[in-house]
């Protein structure tokens, strides 16, 4: 392994504090490598959900009594987790929701619906996750604003000079993934956030796929808002947060009304409540909060520097291996990429593809990764998916690579 | 779980060289199947003769399963009836997504995707071709083709 660098951890220590990594599959050793999908959850995650759970459950921000005290310590101790975790300016920029699609809705109906005339247009990129897209023209269709998306190339890149051609003084709105959940692309968010401001845009980043895999520094990055979710990056499902300027958040109306996001209530007239909690109606995903204050515990125990490290030298060892399988072709190749592989086999559906590896234990997407401008871009229905975390390990390529082979012998 | 139920030489050799691939022009009635889980696509064209279906094909792209199991349908029910049809699609879509069913004397060459009730997630992609036939043959007297959905 002449191209391996310095020794960055060792990944079969980190491989055991996931406990579902152990199990088999078919009777085979299990290959998780859908971490991009979602991805598993270390014991120390687990085991402070079920402490929760087991000794300090009571509802939130209303009770005196001691359980509800510690509940909402909690709570609010797992939002300046996150806060410190992307650096954003403050707690009150850190509004928990149910991940990064309810994220962009929030920020689609609540920042661009009062604010967009017909004409307006909304800027987006051919990478995004359809949950970047379909807010976006649900609320072009409500307004009459336009949306506009920014091609990629051939290798998966989108070109910052394409974002500035793209861009007139009727942009409002710029949307991007910071890392494209289908291809791995690493857009520079930081340059493209520049220009949209030049032009007086609001820029949001899904950064669902960044957080797990590199450091985010949202006061560097200089975004307006930035959505991710807690089940990417080793936390619980259905618990992610929308960091926003404060500034705009503050003239923003609320998007949902209930419990928690009000002041006062008569039937004359409601005061809202400060933020965040303007934007947190109902009781909220304590447990789920908890168990991703957790999460970021444990990537700070790991170091999301020394997480990139490993990541990266895994997609060039993985990046190697599998361009030396014949027939294969490995789609999005752009030179800066998360540990992300999208690849098609000649002569094999991707879904065949799908179900062989898995009766080998390995572990892979197959399909359109909820990206379908991206397939059609590339004019392929589907493709498979091996994505990489912070446990994976050389020979989880390697048993793809071997369940490749596999697949061959079977199609002939 | 075993592979070689599911991908059988019989799947194998229709995947490969799809029979009545294709589309007939003019044709008495069409529609569009599409599943959205993986992206497959077919086509298919019928031509009528009475009750009888005188002569069919598909056309699309899609999984080994999918593909194969559009090839054999088209084979097995050119020529016959819609009773015939309904009565083997029955048949099918017993083999396919019950586990115990008897795999009846008369599938001839269909019978090869009783391997696929083994694989749940994949019953889908053998059954998208028949819901497309049946969309077809059901609209025979309407102009218009809306895309079938099997989810």
């Amino acid at each position: 392994m002449n191209a391996k660098p310095a020794f960055v951890y060792d990944a079969q220590r980190v491989w055991r504090d996931f406990p579902i990594l152990s199990r088999q599959v078919h009777g085979k050793p299990l290959a998780f490598l859908d971490s991009a999908a979602s991805s598993q959850r270390p014991a120390s995650v687990i085991a402070a959900v079920d402490d929760y759970e087991k000794m300090h459950h009571a509802n939130v921000h209303r009770g005196v009594h001691q359980l509800s005290q510690e509940a909402t310590q909690m709570f609010e101790h797992a939002r300046e987790r996150v806060r410190e975790f992307v650096n954003a300016a403050s707690s009150r920029e850190v509004i928990f929701t149910r991940g990064t699609t309810e994220s962009v809705n929030l920020v689609a109906q609540s920042y661009a619906r009062p604010r967009l005339q017909p004409g307006d247009e909304i800027l987006l990129t051919g990478l995004e996750h359809h949950a970047n897209i379909v807010p976006w023209q649900l609320v072009a269709e409500q307004t009459g604003a336009v949306v506009k998306a920014v091609p990629i190339d051939r290798r998966g890149v989108v070109d910052v000079a394409d974002f500035a051609r793209l861009m007139n003084d009727r942009t409002r709105i710029v949307a991007f993934a910071h890392v494209s959940n289908a291809l791995g692309t690493v857009l520079p968010v930081r340059e493209i956030t520049q220009l949209a401001h030049a032009r007086g845009a609001v820029v949001l980043v899904d950064g669902a796929q960044a957080v797990p895999h590199q450091r985010v520094d949202l006061q560097a990055l200089g975004c307006d808002f930035y959505a991710f979710s807690a089940h990417k990056m080793y936390g619980p499902t259905g618990i992610g947060a929308l960091i926003g300027r404060e500034s705009l958040l503050e003239a923003m109306p609320p998007w949902q009304g209930g419990g928690d996001m009000i002041l006062t209530v008569s039937f004359e007239k409601t005061t809202f409540n400060v933020l965040p909690f303007k934007f947190e109606a109902g009781t909220p995903n304590i447990s789920g909060a908890v168990g991703m204050a957790a999460a970021i515990d444990y990537i700070d125990s790991l170091g999301i520097d020394r997480i990139h490290a490993h990541e990266q030298w895994l997609l060039e060892s993985a990046t190697r291996k599998l361009e030396a399988v014949p027939g294969l072709t490995i789609i999005g190749t752009a030179p800066e990429k998360a540990a992300v592989i999208s690849f098609t086999l000649e002569g094999i559906h991707p879904h065949d593809l799908g179900t062989i590896l898995d009766t080998e234990g390995v572990a892979v997407r197959t399909g359109h990764h909820c990206a379908m401008p991206v397939m059609d871009f590339f004019g392929v229905p589907a493709t498979a998916r091996a994505s990489f975390a912070c446990y994976s390990r050389e020979s989880d390529i390697d048993a793809l690579v071997a369940a490749l082979g596999k697949a061959r012998e079977v199609f002939g | 779980m075993d592979l070689k139920d599911l991908y059988r030489d019989v799947i194998l050799d229709h995947n490969k060289s799809p029979r009545l691939f294709g589309k007939l022009d003019p044709a008495d009635s069409s529609a569009d199947g599409h599943n959205p889980l993986c992206g497959d696509r077919l086509h298919v064209t019928v031509r009528l003769d009475g009750n009888r279906v005188s002569d069919l094909r598909f056309e699309g792209k899609g999984c080994a399963i999918s593909v194969a199991s559009a090839s054999l349908m088209c084979e097995a029910v050119k020529g016959k009836s819609r009773p015939e049809i309904t009565h083997l699609f029955n048949e099918v879509h017993d083999v396919l997504t019950r586990h115990d069913a008897p795999v009846p004397d008369d599938l001839g060459k269909l019978a090869a995707l009783s391997g696929v009730r083994e694989f749940p997630v994949r019953v889908k992609c053998a059954s998208l071709c028949w819901h497309t036939l049946n969309a077809a043959l059901d609209r025979s007297h309407e102009p218009v083709n809306t895309p079938v959905k099997t989810e």
